[in-house]
C-alpha cells in the first residue's frame, strides 16, 4: 500500500517535470517568435532613419563647396560647369502640386460628400470601383493618357487662347494629370473622415430644420477640417514624389516656369533622367543625391504631420 | 434661399462625381483604343528581335517575363516579412503600445515616401554593394517598396480583428504565438486584398526599377542579370521618335492596364464577399 | 437532457497523459476553490476593484450579479488572466488556486488558462470546422493522434448537448451553426481541455430562451465534475442556479453566500434593495 504511493507521488514528480520542459518548449518558441517580429516592426524605424542617413552621406560633398542656402535659391543649374541651383526644380514641383492641388480639391471634397452624406447604396456600388482603379492604375499609364490627350489638347485647344505656341508639355499638364493621380487617395481618406463623424451630430443640425448641405457644410466640413487638412497635406507629399507621369508630360526645362504654359522640371523627373548616367561627376551625383533628400525630408515632415493629425481625428471619434 | 443653395450643391457634387467617371473612362478608354491597335500575338511572344528599336520584328516579352520574376518574388517577400510585422503589432502588443504607435506612423511614413527615393537609395546600396543593376536589386527595392503597404492594409483588417476569439484562444491555454493559425485564417480575406493591392503596385512602379533591374532585351537567366520590365518598357518605347516603337509602347500600356484591371476587379469580388461597402 | 458522464469510459486527461503526461487537475481534495484576498485592480489609476476578499466554493455554481460596472467582468477576467492584454493595468492583492497565487508574476499562464475555462458572452466560434474548434485546445496541448482526437471531439460535443445535431456535419464550418449551438460548441470547446473552473460571462444573454434554458441546465449538470463561476445579469437565472451568490457594487464585494441564503435572508441593505429591483 505504501509501495505504491511512494511510486505515485515518484511518476508525479517525473510528470511535473516532463510537463515543465513541454512547457517550457512552447514558451520559448513564443519568445523567440516575439523577439524576431519584434525587430522585423522595429525595421521600419530603422529603414527610415537608414535612408535619411544614406542620402545625407551621399549628398555630404555638394555641401563642401556649396552652401545650402545657394543650392536651394539659385537658379543657375549647370551641373558641367559646377553650377547646382535647385530653385528651377523646386519651383517647378512647387508649381506642379499647386496646380494639382487647386482643381482637384473641390471636386474630391463634393465628391466624398456626396458619396458620404447624399449617395444610395447602389451609386456607391459603381463610384469605389471606378475610384479603385483610378488609385491602381501605374504612373507610367497616367503619363501615357497625358502625352495621348492631355498634351495635344493644350496644345491645340487651350493654349493658343493665351499664347502663340505651345508644345504642351507644361505645368498644366502636370497639373492635370498629378491631380487625376491623388484624386482617388483625396477621396478616400475625406470619406474615411466623413463617415467616423457620430450621426448623432448630424441629425442634431437637420433637426434645427438645416437642409442637408448646411448640415454638410456647417457641421461635417467645419468637424473634419483638422482631417481635410492632414489629408490635404498628405495629397501634397504624394505629389511631390510622382515621378514617371510627371516626367512624360512637364516639359523638363531646368528654368523658374512664370505661367501654367510653361515648361517645368520638378524634382523626381531630375533625378530619373539624370541619375545613373552622370556617375563620373562626384558633384553631380552628391546633387542628384540631394535632390532625392530634398524630398525625403519634405515627404517625411509632411507625412508625420499629416498621419499624426489623422491618427487624433480616427481617435477622437472612435 | 436654402432651397436653391441645396439644389445648386446637389448638383455640382453630381458634375464633381461625374468628373470622377469621366477621368476613369478617358484614361481606359485612351489606353484601350491605342494600344489595341498596335497589339498583335507577336508583340506579347517574341523577344526583340535585331533592329527592334528603329522598328523592326519582335515583341516585349522581355518586360512581360521580368516583371513578373521580379513583382512575383518581391511579392512573397514581402508576405513573408509583413504577416510577423502584423501579427506582433496586433497580437503581441496591446492596442494602445507606443511600440505599436510609433512602428505604425513609421510604416504610414516609408509608405508616403516616393518611390524615384526607393529607387536612388536603393541604387546607391547596391553600389555600396557591388552590385550592378539586376533582378535581385529590383526585387529589393520593390519588396522594401510594397511592405509598408502590405503592412497597412492588413492591419487595417487585424485591427477589427474580434478579440473574443483571441480571448477564447487564449483561455483555453493558447499562447500568443500559438493564436496565429487562428488569426491568419480569420484576416485571410484581408491578406488576398492586401496582396493584390501590393502586386498593383509593384507592377506598375517604375521609378524604383529604373535605377535598380535596368533593362534588358533578353530574359534574364540569373538573379544578377538585368531585366526589363513592363512600366519602363512603356517609357523608354515611348520617347522614340519612330512611330512603330511607339505603338510598342501602347501595346504594352495595354498589357499592364488589364493586368491592374484584372487585379482591382479581383480586389473588388473579395473584399465586397467579405464586408461591406469599404473602399 | 442527458449528460453521458456515467459511461465515461475514457477522459482527456487519459489521453493527455500519452501525450503530455501533465494529468494533476482534476482535483482529489477539496482545494479547488478559488480564494481572493485583498484584491485590488487599478486601469489606468482608476480603481475598479476594491479590495476584495471572497471565496468561492468548489463544485458549485456560484453567480456574480450586481448591476452593470460594478465589475463582475473584470474579476472574471482576472481569474485567468484576460485581463493582463489591458493597458495600464495595476493589481495587488493575491488569487489562489491549489495554494498558488496565479497574480505571480512566474506563474505559467497557458497552464493555468487551461485550468480555467471560459464561455464568453457572445459565442465565438474560431474561424475553423465544428471538430477543429473542440480540438484545437488539444492539438496545442500537444494530442495529434487523430483517434484519440476523434474521441475527444465526439465525447466533448456528447457533454455540451451537441453530439447528436452535429454529427454529420463535423467538417463544415463553426460559424453556420445557429447561435444556441454555436455556444454549446464553445462550451465543448472549453471543456475539452479539461479545465477545473469554468467561467461563464453572461453566457445566456445573448441567446434565445430556449437556448439559455440548455446552456442553464448543462451548468446544473456540469457542476459534478466542474467548479462554475457565471456572471449574470438576470436575477432570474442566479435564483434558479446558484448555489453561493457574491453581490458586487462599484467594484466592491457587498455581500457574498449560500444563494439561498442571500437571496432569502440578505445581510445588506444594499443586497436587499438591489434584489427588490431598486436599482439595477
Amino acid at each position: 500500500m505504501q509501495d505504491s504511493e511512494i511510486q505515485k507521488e515518484l511518476t508525479e514528480k517525473e510528470e511535473q517535470s516532463a510537463v515543465a520542459k513541454v512547457f517550457n518548449y512552447r514558451l520559448v518558441k513564443e519568445k523567440t517568435a516575439g523577439g524576431l517580429m519584434y525587430i522585423l516592426t522595429i525595421a521600419s524605424l530603422v529603414l527610415v532613419v537608414v535612408m535619411g542617413i544614406g542620402l545625407y552621406l551621399k549628398s555630404a560633398p555638394i555641401f563642401e563647396e556649396h552652401s545650402l542656402g545657394e543650392l536651394i535659391f539659385s537658379s543657375n543649374w549647370r551641373p558641367l560647369k559646377g553650377q547646382f541651383g535647385f530653385m528651377p526644380f523646386i519651383a517647378g514641383t512647387v508649381w506642379v502640386t499647386v496646380v494639382a492641388v487647386l482643381w482637384v480639391l473641390p471636386i474630391s471634397l463634393l465628391t466624398a460628400i456626396f458619396l458620404t452624406e447624399y449617395a444610395k447604396s447602389y451609386v456607391k456600388k459603381y463610384v469605389f470601383p471606378a475610384l479603385d482603379i483610378l488609385a491602381g492604375l501605374p504612373s507610367v499609364i497616367y503619363g501615357v493618357w497625358g502625352t495621348l490627350l492631355i498634351i495635344p489638347w493644350i496644345s491645340n485647344k487651350f493654349a493658343p487662347h493665351f499664347v502663340d505656341f505651345s508644345t504642351g508639355y507644361t505645368v498644366l499638364a502636370g497639373g492635370i494629370v498629378l491631380g487625376v493621380m491623388i484624386l482617388p487617395l483625396l477621396v478616400s481618406l475625406f470619406i474615411e473622415i466623413f463617415s467616423s463623424l457620430p450621426t448623432e451630430l448630424r441629425d442634431a443640425s437637420t433637426s434645427l430644420g438645416a437642409t442637408k448641405w448646411q448640415t454638410s457644410k456647417k457641421v461635417v466640413l467645419k468637424k473634419s477640417f483638422p482631417g481635410i487638412m492632414a489629408s490635404v497635406v498628405l495629397a501634397i507629399s504624394r505629389a511631390m514624389g510622382e515621378t514617371i507621369a510627371i516626367l512624360m508630360v512637364c516639359g523638363n526645362l531646368p528654368e523658374v516656369p512664370r505661367s501654367i504654359l510653361d515648361a517645368c522640371y520638378p524634382i523626381p523627373a531630375l533625378i530619373a533622367n539624370n541619375y545613373g548616367e552622370m556617375l563620373s561627376l562626384p558633384q553631380y551625383e552628391a546633387a542628384l543625391m540631394f535632390a532625392a533628400l530634398i524630398l525625403f525630408v519634405v515627404v517625411l515632415v509632411f507625412n508625420v504631420i499629416s498621419r499624426v493629425i489623422l491618427y487624433r481625428v480616427e481617435k477622437s471619434y472612435a | 434661399m436654402k432651397h436653391f443653395e441645396e439644389q445648386m450643391m446637389r448638383f455640382l457634387m453630381f458634375v464633381a462625381t461625374l468628373i470622377v467617371f469621366g477621368f476613369v473612362f478617358s484614361i481606359v478608354y485612351a489606353i484601350l483604343k491605342q494600344g489595341w491597335g498596335s497589339m498583335s500575338w507577336d508583340m506579347i511572344t517574341k523577344l526583340p528581335g535585331g533592329g527592334f528599336y528603329i522598328g523592326k520584328e519582335g515583341g516585349f516579352l522581355n518586360a512581360i517575363v521580368g516583371s513578373l520574376y521580379i513583382v512575383g518574388a518581391s511579392t512573397i517577400l514581402g508576405l513573408i516579412i509583413s504577416i510577423p510585422v502584423v501579427f506582433f503589432l496586433n497580437v503581441y502588443l496591446k492596442s494602445q503600445s507606443k511600440t505599436a504607435y510609433i512602428a505604425r506612423l513609421a510604416y504610414d511614413v516609408l509608405f508616403g515616401i516616393p518611390s524615384i527615393v526607393y529607387g536612388a537609395f536603393g541604387f546607391t546600396i547596391m553600389i555600396y554593394f557591388g552590385l550592378r543593376t539586376s533582378v535581385l536589386g529590383g526585387i529589393i527595392v520593390i519588396t522594401l517598396l510594397i511592405i509598408p503597404i502590405f503592412i497597412r492594409s492588413m492591419d487595417e483588417v487585424a485591427r477589427n480583428f474580434p478579440r473574443d476569439i483571441l480571448d477564447a484562444t487564449y483561455s483555453l491555454g493558447a499562447t500568443r504565438w500559438e493564436t496565429i493559425a487562428v488569426v491568419l485564417r480569420q484576416i485571410a480575406p484581408g491578406i488576398a486584398t492586401a496582396t493584390l493591392l501590393s502586386i498593383g503596385r509593384a507592377i506598375g512602379d517604375a521609378a524604383a526599377v529604373l535605377f535598380t533591374s535596368g533593362y534588358s532585351d533578353s530574359i534574364p537567366t540569373s538573379l544578377s542579370q538585368p531585366a526589363a520590365t513592363l512600366p519602363l518598357a512603356v517609357f523608354f518605347q515611348l520617347s522614340s521618335p519612330i512611330k512603330e516603337v511607339q505603338n510598342r509602347a501602347y501595346a504594352a500600356a495595354l498589357v499592364l492596364t488589364i493586368i491592374v484591371l484584372i487585379l482591382s476587379i479581383l480586389g473588388r469580388l473579395i473584399s465586397s464577399k467579405f464586408s461591406k461597402n469599404k473602399l | 437532457m442527458k449528460i453521458p458522464f456515467l459511461d465515461k469510459l475514457f477522459t482527456t486527461s487519459e489521453l493527455l497523459s500519452n501525450a503530455t503526461p501533465d494529468r494533476k487537475f482534476v482535483s482529489d481534495n477539496d482545494s479547488s476553490e478559488i480564494s481572493v484576498e485583498n484584491l485590488n485592480l487599478y486601469i489606468k489609476g482608476n480603481h475598479i476593484l476594491k479590495n476584495l476578499n471572497v471565496q468561492i466554493p468548489d463544485k458549485k455554481i456560484t453567480c456574480i450579479i450586481g448591476p452593470s460596472g460594478c465589475g463582475k467582468s473584470t474579476l472574471l477576467k482576472t481569474f485567468n488572466r484576460l485581463i493582463d492584454s489591458v493597458e495600464g493595468l495595476n493589481v495587488d492583492g493575491k488569487i489562489m488556486l491549489h495554494g498558488k497565487n496565479i497574480l505571480s508574476e512566474n506563474e505559467d499562464l497557458t497552464h493555468h488558462r487551461r485550468k480555467v475555462g471560459l464561455v464568453s458572452q457572445r459565442p465565438c466560434p474560431l474561424p475553423m470546422s465544428i471538430y477543429d474548434n473542440v480540438a484545437y485546445g488539444c492539438r496545442i496541448h500537444g494530442i495529434k493522434n487523430r483517434k484519440n482526437l476523434d474521441k475527444i471531439v465526439e465525447h466533448y460535443l456528447k457533454a455540451a448537448g451537441l453530439w447528436e445535431e452535429v454529427k454529420d456535419r463535423l467538417n463544415t464550418p463553426a460559424v453556420r451553426l445557429s447561435i444556441g449551438q454555436q455556444q454549446r460548441l464553445c462550451l465543448a470547446r472549453s471543456l475539452a481541455v479539461e479545465p477545473q473552473i469554468i467561467l461563464a460571462d453572461e453566457a445566456t444573454s445573448a441567446l434565445d430562451p430556449i437556448s439559455s434554458k440548455t446552456i442553464e441546465e448543462l451548468f446544473v449538470n456540469l457542476k459534478r465534475d466542474y467548479s462554475i463561476v457565471m456572471v449574470t445579469h438576470t436575477l432570474r437565472q442566479a435564483r434558479r442556479i446558484a448555489d453561493y451568490v457574491v453581490f458586487m457594487y462599484l467594484g466592491e464585494i457587498v455581500e457574498a453566500g449560500e444563494a439561498s441564503q442571500v437571496f432569502e435572508n440578505p445581510q445588506n441593505e444594499l443586497t436587499k434593495k438591489y434584489l427588490e429591483g431598486a436599482f439595477s
